[in-house]
């Protein structure tokens, strides 16, 4: 089973030389740690940045210049600053590669809830909505079993969602899948020591294995 | 034209209870802290605030907040709040929740003379309901986009880092973010910052945001910019 880094190191491996990359916060953010070693990749924060570096030095921080976690970061050289139009412009218009975020439920078709809980969690939506509704290519890094031991891949979501039908990838503690056009989570790789039938088990929605599903490479 | 005035008590002069404001920031990043403060002191009611976030319970807009001073919120993003949490389950506090980039674009439609705008944001959602949906063909694809209005706050309220007497505004890295938006959308828009210079002094293709659409400017009296996250590596 993939921990929390395990699953972030999966997904780096997603991000292609030359992508423009929005993390979203939590196991996305962790991403930004694994980028394969010769890859150039900008990081964009949606509240205004493109060309995010790591957090800064101990004593360098500078309350001017956060990410859209609102955690202090640096700047790296080449990097842009901008207001929250321009930002939101430029995911709309499909410029950033590839966003990374996480769901509290993904379903079947693609649909993906992570924003709200009624009754018990009302936090906002911020930019997730925007993200899924406009991004080309979006992977989602989540828990599929809940500590209560439900499945969250299912027929459909449960909780308000926050896009229709926008995610065609999932990293998870068990595997990785895609979500396909016409429906239903196709298991690609198996997380180390996990068998294909605790992956039956563990997903409520429709799974789709064919042949012989490899284990994820430790590396 | 000279836009200064005194100090943050007479920029907020004539703002009333029940106004509707938006309000630069991001978080705690960039936020009009002075005229926050003088609003406190004013103790206006009633208000609808437009601003990304509510701020937390002791600084930002949660000062506002802590003396049910606020009766809407109109934002994107809350988490940081518990006292907002509670007037907000309790009903005390009406909530319009909306995609962050739905706020910036229609803050900027507001600026622009737009009354309204297209966005694929929440298409399909409890967001969408009511709204009028079209379908239009963009990059290649067809698809569904919801009209949102353009936001006309009364009131718009700033904070940049340098602006001149005329209204000029820069403003520094990620205090940036809804600033400009902001200050655009208001019909009295109140600019404080952290250095006022005379006119000249900033250079004329470097400015973020013409002097056009701010009313009022003063220097803040001092600015705490507190970090609300602060995240360090070790040298």
């Amino acid at each position: 089973m993939l921990d929390k880094n395990g699953i972030a190191k999966r997904i780096a491996k997603e991000i292609k030389d030359g992508y423009y990359v929005n993390l979203g916060i939590g196991i996305p953010t962790l991403c930004a740690n694994y980028v394969p070693k010769g890859i150039n990749v900008v990081f964009q924060s949606e509240n205004g940045i493109l060309g995010m570096g790591p957090f800064p030095f101990e004593g360098e921080e500078d309350a001017d210049l956060i990410n859209a976690g609102k955690q202090t970061v640096t700047l790296l050289p080449g990097a842009s600053i901008f207001d929250s139009a321009l930002s939101f412009g430029m995911i709309r218009a499909q410029k950033v590669d590839l966003t990374i975020l996480g769901a509290m439920e993904v379903s079947e078709n693609g649909d993906i809830a992570n924003w709200k809980i009624p009754g018990k969690m009302v936090k906002g939506m911020g930019g997730a909505m925007d993200l899924v509704a406009s991004a080309k290519n979006i992977i989602v890094a989540m828990q599929q079993v809940n500590k209560a031991g439900e499945s969250k891949l299912l027929p459909k979501c449960t909780l308000p969602i926050t896009g229709i039908r926008c995610i065609k990838k999932i990293v998870s503690e068990l595997g990785v899948y895609d979500v396909l056009p016409e429906g239903g989570f196709k298991l690609l790789e198996r997380a180390p020591g996990i068998s294909v039938d605790y992956i039956k088990k563990s997903t409520a929605g429709k799974l789709i294995v064919e042949g012989e599903v490899p284990e994820m490479k430790a590396d | 034209m000279n836009k200064t005035v005194k100090n943050a008590e007479e920029a907020v002069r004539d703002i009333k209870d029940g106004a509707t404001i938006a309000l630069g920031g991001f978080g705690l990043c960039g936020i009009p802290e002075n005229c926050i403060t003088a609003l406190v002191k004013k103790n206006v009611r009633n208000l609808t605030c437009i601003s990304n976030n509510a701020g937390v319970d002791d600084f930002g807009l949660g000062l506002l907040l802590q003396g049910k001073q606020i009766k809407k919120m109109i934002s994107s993003y809350v988490g940081e709040n518990a006292e907002f949490e509670r007037q907000m389950l309790s009903g005390e506090l009406e909530v319009d929740l909306i995609p962050q980039g739905t706020l910036a674009t229609r803050l900027m439609a507001g600026g622009y003379g737009m009354p309204a705008i297209f966005t694929p944001a929440g298409v399909g959602t409890e967001i969408a309901i009511g709204k009028e949906v079209r379908k239009f063909k963009f990059n290649g694809v067809e698809k569904e986009y919801l009209m949102e209005y353009a936001f006309e706050p009364e009131f718009a309220i700033v904070k940049a880092w340098k602006g001149d007497t005329e209204g000029n505004l820069i403003f520094r890295m990620t205090g940036r973010n809804f600033s400009p938006l902001v200050a655009m959308a208001g019909k009295i828009t109140i600019a404080e910052v952290e250095e006022l210079v005379q006119p000249g002094e900033l250079v004329a293709d470097q400015i973020h945001l013409p002097g056009i659409y701010v009313n009022r400017i003063f220097q803040g009296e001092k600015y705490e910019k507190r970090i609300e996250q602060r995240t360090v590596r070790k040298k």
